[in-house]
C-alpha cells in the first residue's frame, strides 16, 4: 500500500475513528454511574454542559483549549453534586426518570438563552480538537475506571450495586460513593461534548437529547458492564458497523438508512437474548465452551 | 457496659414490634437473645445497626448514643452484623466478600494506587492476607476464590461470619448463624462465637438452637411480643416460669 492510498484511507475514515472515541468516552460516563448500580439519563445534558461551556469560552477569552478542556470536564461534575444530592436517593427506574427529566430541563435552559443562540445553537466553532486528543481523553478514562476496580474504593462500589444496605452495615459511605461516581461520570460526559463540539464546528441543542442517552446505554450494554472496557468496546463496534453497512447497501443497492437502524436493533436484541455480559464476555464465554467439549471428549 | 439498650420501642402503623426494651451487653460478652417467632429480635438488631431508627428510647454504645445515626456510621463506630436471611454480595467471590468487610479498617487512599506506589501494593497484599486468615478461621479458606452465590449455605453463613469479623468490630450481632446447619457445623459456630469473644469482641447473638444458647451465652434476654420477659444467666433463664410459658404456653391458658 502506497503513502498516497494509507492518506486517502485516514481520509475517507477519520470521522468515524474520532466518533468512536467520542462515542467511548460517552459510554464509559453511562458506564461509572452503573458501576455501583445506579442508571443515570443525565449524560447528554452533562455533555451539553461540557460542550456549552468550552465553545463559549473559546468564543469570549483567548484561553488556551486545556484551559476549555479543564472547565468542560470540571462544570458537569459540579453541576451533578446538587442534582445528586437530592436524586440519588430514588431508585431503579425513578432515578431513572428524574435524571431523564433533569435532561431535558438543562437542554430547554439552553434553547432558551440569548447567548447560547436559542434553539440555533453555536455555529462556526473553531475546530480545536484532534484525534490523538480524543483518544488521550479515551485512555485517560479508561486509566482512571482500571485503577478504581479492584481497590478499596472499587469494592465498596460493587458491593453497592450488589447489596447498598448490607454494604452500608459495612460501613461504606453509599451515598458519597454513589454522588462521586456520578460526578466522574459527568466529567467523562462534559470532556466528550467540548471535544466533540470543537470537532463538528457546532453546539446544537438537539444533539442531546434523550435519544443521545439511548445510544450511550446501548453502547453500553451490547459492549457489557460487568468489565469497564466492554462500553468501549460496544461504542466501537456500533459506530464502524454503519460504516460496513454502508458499503454493504451500495453493493445491494438499498438505502443505507433502514438498513442501518435494523442490524442495530437486531444487534442489540441478539446480544440482550444470548449475551447478557456483552460482546466483552465473548471471548469468555468461547474458552469456556472449548473447556467443556474438552471434558466432555475426555469423559 | 460497652452496648445498652433503655427502652427502645418501635412501631410499624400501630403494632409495637419491639416495646420498651432494655438489655446491656458488657466487654467480650456472649449474649443470647431468645423468644418465640415474632418477638421482635430481628427488629431490635435491626434498630441497632441502624437499618432502621427507633420510634423512642436510646442505644448507648460505650456511653454514646448511637440509635437515630445512619447504618454506615454506626458500623464505624463498631458495630457490624450477618443476616438471618444471608445478605453477602452474591457475584463476589468469599474472599472479595470479607475484603469488603475489612472497608473500614482499611487505609488505601486510590491516589496512592493511581501512582502506583509501592505502598498501595503492600498495603493491598496485607488487606488480602488478613481476609485469608479470616476465611481460615471460619474453615472457609479452601473455598476462598469461590463466588458466594456458588456456596453452600451453611458456608455463606461462615463467610458472612468472616465478613462482619473483618472490621474488627467492638459487637457482633449474629442473627441465627446456625440456622440450616448440620449439627457438626453447629458446633463449629459455637467454638467460633467462644474464640471471638475470647478476642475481646462482645456477641448479641440472636438463635433458635437453645441448647446452643445455652452452651455459649454469658447471659440470655428472653422477648415476647416485643418486651423483655426475662433476663439472667442461662441457668436463671431456664428456670423462669415466665420463659417457660412463653415457649411451651402457661397452664392457666391452657
Amino acid at each position: 500500500m502506497t503513502a498516497e492510498s494509507l492518506q486517502d484511507l485516514w481520509l475517507t475514515y477519520q470521522s468515524t475513528v474520532a466518533f468512536i472515541g467520542l462515542n467511548g468516552l460517552l459510554a464509559l460516563s453511562v458506564y461509572t454511574t452503573l458501576s455501583c448500580g445506579q442508571l443515570s439519563l443525565a449524560q447528554a445534558a452533562f455533555m451539553a454542559i461540557g460542550a456549552y461551556a468550552s465553545a463559549i469560552l473559546t468564543f469570549h477569552t483567548q484561553a488556551p483549549f486545556a484551559v476549555n478542556l479543564a472547565v468542560a470536564t470540571l462544570a458537569p461534575a459540579l453541576v451533578a453534586i446538587p442534582l445528586g444530592l437530592p436524586v440519588l436517593r430514588l431508585k431503579g427506574v425513578f432515578l431513572a426518570i428524574a435524571t431523564i427529566g433533569f435532561g431535558e430541563v438543562v437542554r430547554i435552559f439552553f434553547v432558551n438563552l440569548d447567548f447560547t443562540n436559542g434553539a440555533l445553537g453555536l455555529t462556526a466553532v473553531p475546530q480545536r480538537t484532534s484525534v490523538w486528543m480524543i483518544y488521550a481523553a479515551l485512555a485517560g478514562a479508561l486509566f482512571v475506571l482500571w485503577r478504581i476496580r479492584g481497590s478499596r474504593v472499587g469494592y465498596a462500589l460493587e458491593a453497592i450495586r450488589e447489596d447498598e444496605p448490607a454494604a452500608r452495615t459495612m460501613g461504606i459511605h453509599a451515598a458519597r460513593y454513589k454522588l462521586a461516581m456520578l460526578a466522574l461520570g459527568a466529567s467523562f460526559a462534559g470532556l466528550a461534548g467540548a471535544l466533540e463540539a470543537h470537532y463538528t464546528f457546532m453546539v446544537a441543542p438537539g444533539t442531546y437529547s434523550f435519544t443521545r442517552v439511548v445510544d450511550m446505554l446501548v453502547y453500553a450494554v451490547v459492549g457489557g458492564t460487568s468489565v469497564f472496557y466492554g462500553p468501549v468496546v460496544g461504542a466501537t463496534f456500533l459506530t464502524a458497523l454503519p460504516e460496513v453497512l454502508r458499503e454493504i447497501s451500495s453493493r445491494i443497492g438499498l438505502a443505507p438508512g433502514p438498513l442501518r437502524l435494523f442490524v442495530n436493533g437486531a444487534v442489540l436484541l441478539v446480544v440482550i437474548l444470548f449475551l447478557p455480559e456483552g460482546i466483552s464476555s465473548l471471548p469468555r464465554r468461547v474458552r469456556a465452551w472449548l473447556r467443556s467439549r474438552r471434558e466432555a471428549h475426555a469423559a | 457496659m460497652l452496648l445498652s439498650l433503655q427502652g427502645i420501642r418501635r412501631t410499624f402503623g400501630g403494632l409495637a414490634a419491639v416495646d420498651g426494651a432494655t438489655l446491656e451487653v458488657g466487654t467480650g460478652e456472649v449474649h443470647g437473645l431468645i423468644g418465640p417467632n415474632g418477638a421482635g429480635k430481628t427488629t431490635l438488631l435491626n434498630l441497632i445497626s441502624g437499618l432502621i431508627p427507633p420510634t423512642s428510647g436510646a442505644i448507648v454504645l460505650d456511653g454514646e448514643r448511637i440509635d437515630g445515626l445512619p447504618s454506615h456510621l454506626i458500623a464505624a463506630r463498631g458495630v457490624t452484623r450477618t443476616y438471618q436471611n444471608i445478605r453477602l454480595f452474591p457475584a463476589l467471590t468469599a474472599a472479595d466478600n470479607v475484603l469488603v468487610g475489612a472497608h473500614l479498617k482499611r487505609n488505601a487512599p486510590l491516589w496512592r494506587r493511581m501512582l502506583f506506589l509501592p505502598s498501595a501494593a503492600v498495603e493491598e497484599r496485607a488487606a488480602r492476607e488478613a481476609t485469608l486468615a479470616l476465611l481460615d478461621r471460619v474453615g472457609m479458606s479452601e473455598r476462598a476464590g469461590e463466588r458466594a452465590s456458588n456456596l453452600s449455605y451453611g458456608e455463606q453463613r461462615r463467610v458472612e461470619i468472616a465478613r462482619a469479623l473483618a472490621s474488627a468490630p467492638r459487637v457482633m450481632l449474629l442473627d441465627e448463624p446456625t440456622a440450616g446447619m448440620n449439627p457438626g457445623e453447629v458446633k463449629a459456630i459455637a467454638e467460633l462465637i467462644r474464640g471471638v469473644a475470647r478476642a475481646g469482641h462482645s456477641v448479641l447473638l440472636v438463635e433458635h438452637n437453645v441448647k446452643l444458647v445455652m452452651d455459649v451465652c454469658d447471659r440470655i434476654t428472653v422477648l415476647d411480643f416485643g418486651k423483655v420477659i426475662a433476663d439472667g444467666t442461662p441457668a436463671e433463664v431456664g428456670r423462669d416460669p415466665a420463659v417457660i410459658a412463653a415457649y411451651l404456653g402457661s397452664e392457666d391458658a391452657a
